[in-house]
């Protein structure tokens, strides 16, 4: 009765694996990079690119647990590299930089870090152990403990990714919120920049993932994040060069 | 020839077993009994089961208080629009959780419609624990309204006729003889709304948010874990379903269970 079962699963497996052909390049990229890697992996490629996007947290988890993708694009370098100790991932290297602001919804009267510290003021921040999540504990770390600990006390949410800051700012569910640079122009929100010696060093990572069925256009894809149409459009959107490394 | 069809059935059930269950029995694998009492000594898990009995009973509250009457206003009353007013209540219940953040978001957010005459009024909903019961009672309510629409509906209406015609007024014929007699299907949607509002997510995380002790229910504080600390999110998953199923177990026992048969649950 059992084989019987598990053969007809497998026959429901197999009859609807229609948008998941093998033949696809499957990138698992960070939420952040959405805009840049749509527009720059639109059309008429082969194979054809399957983008999905979500916190670089959970992409790694999901690659952790046996998911695999063909390339691994995170927020920062740390969860590639550690896929990488991990045997997981081939040697990743660093294709974009970033920005972290402080982004308020547009009428918002917010225009340094000091005003987070008011009573009442509603602030979102990425969870920890998300990239976003983590700059942000970075930043406010370097602000000294009594202005780190009444910024922490106006927290009203810590979101998965950064999709949620940027949403609960833009319906103005939130007074004000970290999130990268390139986050705010979509969803026109106002941004106030960091002084330089708050700010961290956003590096975004990018690997192959081992044991792909498609090597080549694996690190062709991860190279053209460097160099090419999707690094073009990295630029585009605001983010800048890699350097060093 | 007959043998097929009897063979059909059985390996559709097994097959239907297997696939409902294995997920379940697999959260269970993963998890010593040891690891699943440490996990819940752990900070913010015993928050969010507490957060998550709370905010659920109160939208069942809510829930029921409300949806009682209107469900027998629609089991019981033939007017115009009520096809159309069926369908509104039921709608919630076919709308993605992600859609219903959004609504509700659109509708109570500070841009929402009502964002301004909820200010004017001093509320601000999102990012409260208030907003995580709006939610919950949003998704929620149909379940119950349905089932309880079905429960009054099965009331014999002999009964109803003999308390009024010895002189009772609708709402005691309503109190003492129609919820009384619709007490098992009432049960069962209370626990099919209950299920519905412990599982919560994506309306949860839109509107309300995720913080510990404030916003982060039992399934955001799994979500929370999922890719920190997977073992921490089995854990609490663990609890979750012997909650789940306790209630679903409790219900059965006590008064629903031919009820909860007869409506599919």
């Amino acid at each position: 009765m059992r084989r019987a079962a598990l053969a007809v699963l497998a026959t429901a497996a197999v009859g609807c694996g229609g948008d998941d052909e093998p033949g696809d390049l499957v990138v698992s990229a960070a939420a952040s990079l959405r805009a840049p890697l749509t527009e720059c992996s639109r059309d008429g490629e082969d194979p054809r690119i399957r983008l999905q996007f979500a916190g670089s947290d959970e992409l790694a988890a999901q690659i952790r647990k046996g998911v695999r993708p063909d390339v691994y694009a995170a927020a920062n370098t740390k969860l590639p590299d550690q896929l990488a100790e991990e045997g997981l991932l081939e040697q990743p290297a660093v294709f974009a930089t970033n920005r972290l602001v402080l982004a308020t919804p547009r009428d918002s009267r917010i225009d340094a870090l000091d005003d987070l510290e008011r009573p009442g003021l509603r602030l979102v921040v990425g969870s920890e152990g998300v990239p976003i999540g983590d700059y942000t504990r970075e930043v406010l770390g370097r602000l000294g403990p009594a202005g780190e600990r009444a910024i922490l006390a106006n927290v009203r949410s810590e979101e998965p990714d950064v999709k949620g800051i940027v949403g609960k700012l833009a319906q103005s569910a939130a007074d004000a919120g970290f999130v990268y640079r390139t986050d705010v122009g979509a969803a026109r929100l106002r941004a106030v920049p960091l002084a330089a010696r708050l700010q961290p060093e956003v590096a975004y990572g990018a690997g192959v993932v081992k044991g792909t069925d498609l090597p080549e256009d694996a690190r062709a894809f991860a190279a053209g994040l460097r160099t090419g149409p999707c690094a073009e459009a990295l630029r585009a959107a605001g983010f800048g060069r890699p350097h060093g490394r | 020839m007959r043998g097929w069809f009897a063979a059909l059935l059985g390996v559709a059930t097994a097959a239907a077993l297997l696939f409902l269950t294995l997920p379940v029995v697999a959260i269970f694998v993963d998890t010593s009994p040891a690891r699943l009492l440490d996990s819940l000594g752990e900070e913010g898990a015993l928050d969010a089961l507490w957060l998550s009995l709370k905010t659920t009973a109160l939208a069942l509250a809510i829930i029921v208080v409300v949806g009682t009457p209107v469900a027998w206003l629609l089991a019981s009353r033939r007017f115009p629009g009520r096809a159309l007013a069926v369908t509104l209540v039921e709608l919630p219940l076919v709308l993605p959780p992600a859609v219903a953040g959004i609504a509700l978001l659109a509708a109570l957010g500070p841009e929402g419609i009502l964002g301004g005459a909820l200010a004017d009024a001093g509320i601000r909903l999102p990012l409260t624990t208030a907003a995580v019961v709006v939610a919950l009672t949003f998704v929620a309510s149909p379940f119950y309204v349905r089932q309880a629409q079905a429960a009054f509906g099965a009331v014999d209406r002999t009964l109803v006729d003999a308390s009024r015609t010895l002189g009772a007024s609708e709402a005691r014929t309503f109190l003492r003889v129609i919820v009384p007699t619709a007490a098992p299907g009432l049960a069962a949607a209370g626990a099919l709304a209950l299920g519905r509002a412990l599982g919560e997510f994506g309306a949860t995380l839109m509107f309300a948010g995720s913080l510990q002790g404030i916003t982060q229910t039992a399934p955001l504080a799994i979500y929370d874990r999922f890719a920190t600390d997977f073992d921490a999110a089995l854990a609490l998953s663990a609890v979750l379903v012997a909650v789940s199923a306790g209630i679903l177990l409790a219900v059965k026992l006590v008064r629903g269970g031919e009820a909860l048969d007869r409506a599919g649950a």
